[in-house]
């Protein structure tokens, strides 16, 4: 998995059936030392607010696990909210 | 998933098996702050609805097929939403 910080939300009314109704945030990728490498749009499932430290699983196969779906366009998930990195 | 801009349509009558009916679209692909970065794709259009101009978001690799009607469709970019809005936090402006 990877670390990031929730940057800010996306509002996407018109989507593949699969996103209806999800939330999407945007996520800087943040390495433990701090280091920002890009970025990504994740679906939250941990209600994660904007500015949290998140845990984010970036691989369909698992992704689509949390889903309980077997197919579906779906690999980058929040999955956590993170407390503390030590 | 990255924010893309749709560039213009790509049309090609001879094409793999599977292939057929997708409309394959020009993405940019974009940073969080909507500039150009890298190099534009083409995009199969999972939607059907996106037009040149439109922000988008895309998926890419496996996903990507996954993202269309039939099972395994061979594509490697795929547009999956439209974008209404995109709202950072303040200090990332």
């Amino acid at each position: 998995m990877k670390l990031g910080r929730v940057a800010g939300t996306v509002v996407s009314p018109i989507s593949h059936p699969f996103f209806d109704g999800q939330r999407l945030l945007l996520c800087d990728l943040v390495d433990p030392a701090g280091t920002a490498s890009g970025y990504l749009i994740a679906i939250d499932v941990v209600d994660a607010g904007v500015g949290d430290q998140v845990l984010i699983c970036d691989e369909g196969t698992s992704a689509r696990q949390i889903f309980q779906i077997d197919t579906g366009p779906i690999r980058s998930v929040i999955v956590g909210v993170v407390d503390a990195i030590s | 998933m990255q924010l893309g801009r749709v560039q213009g349509t790509v049309v090609a009558t001879v094409k793999a098996e599977g292939l057929e009916g997708v409309r394959f679209l020009i993405v940019q692909p974009l940073d969080k702050h909507q500039k150009d970065k890298g190099s534009p794709v083409v995009a199969a259009d999972a939607l059907a609805m996106a037009g040149p101009g439109e922000l988008v978001y895309f998926v890419a690799s496996r996903e990507a097929a996954e993202a269309m009607e039939e099972r395994f469709v061979p594509v490697d970019h795929a547009i999956v939403g439209l974008v209404d809005q995109v709202t950072l936090a303040e200090d990332n402006q």
